[in-house]
C-alpha cells in the first residue's frame, strides 16, 4: 500500500548497508559498543527520560497520595469524581454473590482465578472488554526465569533490583524471582508451547539488563500464547470461574469494617449496574498507557485506563511510584499506520543494533529499558543525529538485518513472524532492511501499594499486575511483567482464599468511602468536568465531538 | 454560531487522527453508511474519525488480540475480503462491516486427563472436524495467512504436532468460524490441539523441574533473604561486579566463576 520507504529513506539506509559488514565482523567476536556506567547511567536519565521532565507534572491535591507529584494526567484522573452516582444505587439488593470478585481478565486476573478455584473457591471475574484482552496478550519478548544451571534466583534478583535503580520493594523482588522457576513449569504443565531445544531444555536469551540468558519465549508471541493458554483453562474450569465481559467494575464496596465486600460493576451494553458482594476482591485492571502520559503514543491495549488504580484509591489504598512511566526504547515510527507499535527487545536480543543517521552506532542495544529510550531521546534531540520521517517523526534506525546475517538466513521470519507480516503489509521486508524507531508509553511502573502477597492497606482487597506497584521499582526489565502478572496473580488468589477461609462477606455494603472522596474533591475547589474510571478512550476527533448531541 | 454542546475530552484522546491540511479524503462506507475519511487510516482509525467510539470490536489496536476482525468488499467487485480493522489500510470505496463476536463451539476437557489417545480425544470433542469439505475458504479468509484449511487436514490426518505448528500465529478472530460451511469451530480446535502438543508431545524440560524442587524445597529463600536485608551500597556492588553470560554461550553448559550462589 505505502510502497516501503520513501526515495530520501532508501538513499539513507545505504548508510546502513555501508556499515554492516563490520558491525556484524565484531558483534560475532562479541566486541559490543561500551555499556554506560551507573554514574553515566543517572546522568542520561536526568537530562533525557521524560520522568524526569518537570513540565506536565504536579502535586496531586486529594486522597490518600496528596502533595505527592504525578504527570499532569495522573493527577487530573485522581481528582476527578466517581462516574457512579451513589444515591441512584440499591445496595440492599444483590445481583451476584460469590466468594472471589476478581476486577480484570488478563494475565493477572485470570492467574488469580485459577488460584482461588483450585482452592475451591467460587470466583466471579468483571473485565471491561473481552476475557484477555489486556496488556499480556501484547507482550511479545519472552518471560524471564532462573531455571538453567548457570543461573539462580539470587542473580535474577540482582538483575531486577538493578534495572529498577535500586528502588524496588526488595520482598517483592524476592518474591518474583523465587516463584519464576514455579511459573514457568506451571505454563509448561498447561500446555504451553515454549521455544525448546529438541531435548526438551527451554531456549534462552540474554534481555536489556540481564546476567544470565533467562528469557523464555514462545515466538514473538509469547504474551498471547500465555493469555491463550491460561484463558482456555478458565474455560475449562467455567463451573467455578464465571466471567462476566463487558461489564467493568465501577466502583469497589466496603462493608461496616471497612473492608472489601465487593463492587458496583456497570454493563457497557444495557448501561445497568450490578452489586456484587463477595468475601474478599482482587484489582487486576491493567496499566495506564491509554492516558497517553506527556502526549506520547502508546502500546498499550484500549482499555488501559487506570481504573483500578482509581477506584482503589478512593476505597484508601495508597500508591507507590505511579510517577514513574516506562517508555520502551523501540516503538514504531514509520510508516505512519505503525506509530507506536512495538518493536520487541527480542530484535535486540537477537543482536540487532541501534543506528543514527550515518549509520553508526551511539549506544550500547540492552541497557535497561529507560536508559536506552534516554539515549535514542539524546541522540535525536540533543546530538541531532536522528533521522526524521516524511510525517515529522524523529528516530533512529534498528538494524534487524543483522539477524539473518549472525543466525542464518531466514532467523528474522522464524523469530519474528508477526513483526515481519507487519512490516510486509507496507512493502519492508525487515530481514532486508532495518526499521525505523523512537521511544512509546509502554509501562505503568508503579501503582497500588501491595506486600509480597498482594495485599493492600484494606483488609479483603488484594491487587496484581501492572496496576500494582513495587515490584519493578522505577524500571522494569524485559521479561518480568509476564513473570509479575502471574506471580502476583497467583499469590493473591492464594492469599485470598486462604482468607476467604475465615471470612464471611459482610452484611452491610457500602460506598461512603466514595461520597467522602467526591466532598474531599469538592472542598479543595477542584471540578475538572471529568467522570471517572474513564473505562475507554476517547478518539473521536473535536469536528464530531462538538456536534454530538446525544 | 452554536454553543458548544459537549466539551471535548482532555484526557484519553492521545490516539486522535489530525490529518495533515493537505490530506486527501477518501469515500468508504460503514455498515454501508457512507463517511469521507482521509487516506492512509487503518479500517479502525478511519471508524474512529467517522465518529464512532468503540466498545466491541477493538483490542490491542496491535494485530495480536484477534477483537476486530473485518469483512469487506470494494463497490462494483463481487469478491469477498477479510482483515483486522488496525491492521488493514482504509481504500476508497470500501464497504466493510466488522465482526465483533461469532458463535463457535467450545466443549470443555480436563487437560490432565487428554494425554492418552489426543486424535480419538479430538474427534469426539470437535466431530465437525473431520467433516471438512475442503473448500479452502477459511484459508483465504484468514487474516494472519494461515493455511486453515491445511492445518484441519492434518488433525484429520492425526499430525497433532504439524497442526499445532501450523496454527501457531491464530489470534482467534473467528471469521475462518463464520465462513465454514462445515460449520467447525477452527480457532477452538486448534487451541485444544496446541496445548496437547505443549503438555503431552514437546519434550519436558529437566533442568526446570529440577529447579523447581529446589525452590520448593526452600533453597533460594536464605539467599535471597540475605539480598533483602542488604545495604544498598552493597547490593549496589553485587550488581555492578555481575558476570555477564556471553551471547553465544550453550545453555546448561555455561557456568559462571563464583558457583556458590546457584
Amino acid at each position: 500500500m505505502s510502497g516501503g520507504y520513501t526515495t530520501a529513506l532508501k538513499e539513507l539506509i545505504k548508510k546502513v548497508e555501508a556499515t554492516r559488514a563490520a558491525r556484524v565482523e565484531k558483534a560475532r567476536k562479541g566486541d559490543h559498543f561500551p555499556a554506560l556506567t551507573m554514574e553515566q547511567r543517572q546522568e542520561w536519565l536526568k537530562k533525557y527520560h521524560p520522568d524526569y521532565n518537570n513540565d506536565g507534572r504536579r502535586a496531586v491535591e486529594v486522597g490518600p497520595n496528596k502533595g505527592t507529584v504525578y504527570p499532569e494526567e495522573v493527577s487530573t484522573l485522581l481528582e476527578s469524581k466517581s462516574r457512579l452516582n451513589t444515591r441512584a444505587v440499591d445496595l440492599s439488593k444483590t445481583d451476584y454473590e460469590t466468594d472471589l470478585l476478581v476486577i480484570g481478565a488478563g494475565g493477572a486476573g485470570t492467574a488469580a482465578a485459577l488460584a482461588a478455584q483450585e482452592a475451591g473457591f467460587k470466583v466471579l471475574v468483571s473485565t471491561k472488554l473481552r476475557h484477555g484482552d489486556s496488556n499480556t496478550v501484547m507482550a511479545e519478548g519472552g518471560i524471564q526465569g532462573a531455571d538453567q544451571e548457570g543461573d539462580s534466583p539470587y542473580f535474577h534478583y540482582l538483575d531486577v533490583i538493578g534495572g529498577g535503580h535500586f528502588s524496588n520493594q526488595p520482598g517483592l523482588v524476592a518474591a518474583l524471582t523465587n516463584d519464576a522457576p514455579l511459573i514457568i513449569h506451571w505454563l509448561e504443565g498447561l500446555g504451553m508451547m515454549f521455544d525448546k531445544h529438541p531435548d526438551g531444555r527451554m531456549k534462552v536469551r540474554h534481555g536489556g539488563g540481564t546476567c544470565r540468558k533467562r528469557m523464555h519465549s514462545s515466538g514473538d508471541m509469547t504474551g498471547a500464547e500465555i493469555m491463550r493458554v491460561v484463558r482456555d483453562e478458565a474455560r475449562n474450569r467455567a463451573e467455578g470461574i464465571k466471567v462476566l465481559e463487558f461489564t467493568p467494575a465501577v466502583e469497589i464496596l466496603l462493608d461496616e469494617s471497612g473492608n472489601a465486600a465487593g463492587a458496583v460493576l456497570y454493563n457497557l451494553e444495557t448501561k445497568e449496574y450490578y452489586v456484587v458482594r463477595a468475601k474478599a476482591v482482587i484489582v487486576a485492571t491493567g496499566g495506564f498507557g491509554r492516558l497517553h502520559i506527556q502526549g506520547f503514543p502508546t502500546t498499550n491495549h484500549y482499555g488501559a485506563t487506570a481504573d483500578g488504580v482509581v477506584m482503589a484509591y478512593r476505597a484508601g489504598v495508597s500508591l507507590q511510584d505511579l510517577d514513574s512511566t516506562q517508555y520502551h526504547p523501540t516503538g514504531a515510527i514509520y510508516p505512519e499506520q505503525n506509530v507506536g507499535l512495538l518493536i520487541t527487545e527480542k530484535v535486540r536480543g537477537l543482536g540487532a543494533q541501534l543506528l543514527n543517521i550515518e549509520g553508526e552506532q551511539f549506544c550500547f542495544p540492552l541497557e535497561p529499558r529507560d536508559v536506552e529510550s534516554a539515549c535514542v531521546i539524546r541522540e535525536c534531540r540533543e546530538i541531532g543525529q536522528g533521522i526524521v520521517t516524511p510525517t515529522g517523526r524523529h528516530g533512529v534506525w534498528l538494524d534487524s538485518p543483522m539477524i539473518d546475517m549472525l543466525h542464518g538466513e531466514g532467523a528474522v521470519r522464524k523469530e519474528l513472524p508477526a513483526k515481519y507480516i507487519q512490516f510486509k503489509r507496507y512493502d519492508i521486508d525487515i530481514s532486508k532492511v532495518p526499521m525505523l524507531i523512537y521511544p512509546t508509553l509502554h509501562y505503568q511502573n508503579g501503582g497500588i501499594s501491595i506486600n509480597e502477597w498482594s495485599e493492600t492497606s484494606v483488609k479483603g482487597l488484594y491487587s496484581a499486575g501492572e496496576v500494582a506497584g513495587g515490584v519493578h521499582g522505577r524500571n522494569r526489565l524485559m521479561g518480568n511483567s509476564l513473570l509479575d502478572v502471574l506471580v502476583f496473580g497467583r499469590r493473591a488468589g492464594i492469599k485470598a482464599a486462604e482468607y476467604m477461609k475465615s471470612h464471611e462477606a459482610g452484611k452491610k455494603l457500602s460506598l461512603n468511602h466514595v461520597e467522602k472522596f467526591n466532598k474531599e474533591i469538592e472542598k479543595a475547589g477542584i471540578d475538572n468536568g471529568i467522570a471517572s474510571p474513564l473505562l475507554l478512550p476517547d478518539y473521536a476527533p473535536d469536528h464530531v465531538r462538538t456536534r454530538q448531541v446525544g | 454560531m452554536a454553543e458548544d454542546i459537549k466539551k471535548p475530552a482532555t484526557l484519553a484522546t492521545g490516539d486522535r487522527t489530525i490529518p495533515p491540511k493537505d490530506a486527501k479524503m477518501i469515500p468508504i462506507y460503514i455498515m454501508g453508511r457512507e463517511y469521507m475519511v482521509p487516506e492512509t487510516l487503518t479500517i479502525m482509525k478511519a471508524t474512529e474519525y467517522a465518529g464512532y467510539s468503540y466498545v466491541r470490536g477493538c483490542g490491542c489496536r496491535g494485530g495480536i488480540c484477534g477483537a476486530c476482525g473485518t469483512f469487506y468488499r470494494f463497490m462494483g467487485d463481487y469478491r469477498l475480503r477479510a482483515g483486522l480493522a488496525c491492521q488493514t489500510v482504509a481504500e476508497p470505496n470500501m464497504v466493510l462491516s466488522q465482526l465483533p463476536f461469532f458463535p463457535s463451539n467450545r466443549p470443555g476437557y480436563e487437560i490432565e486427563n487428554t494425554g492418552g489417545n489426543p486424535h480419538e480425544e479430538l474427534r469426539s470433542l470437535y466431530p465437525e472436524v473431520f467433516k471438512c469439505v475442503g473448500c479452502g475458504t477459511c484459508t483465504r479468509t484468514c487474516p494472519m495467512d494461515i493455511d486453515v484449511m491445511d492445518y484441519i487436514a492434518l488433525m484429520k490426518r492425526g499430525d497433532l504436532k504439524a497442526a499445532a505448528l501450523k496454527s501457531f500465529d491464530c489470534v482467534q478472530c473467528g471469521l475462518c468460524t463464520s465462513r465454514c460451511p462445515a460449520q467447525i469451530s477452527q480457532p477452538n480446535a486448534a487451541q485444544f490441539v496446541r496445548r496437547i502438543y505443549g503438555k503431552y508431545m514437546l519434550p519436558k524440560a529437566s533442568h526446570l523441574s529440577k529447579r523447581v524442587e529446589d525452590v520448593k524445597g526452600g533453597k533460594y529463600e536464605g539467599m535471597l533473604k540475605e539480598l533483602t536485608s542488604m545495604k544498598q551500597e552493597d547490593v549496589k556492588k553485587l550488581y555492578v561486579e555481575r558476570e555477564r553470560e556471553p551471547d553465544l554461550a550453550e545453555s546448561g553448559k555455561w557456568m559462571p566463576k563464583d558457583t556458590s550462589k546457584l
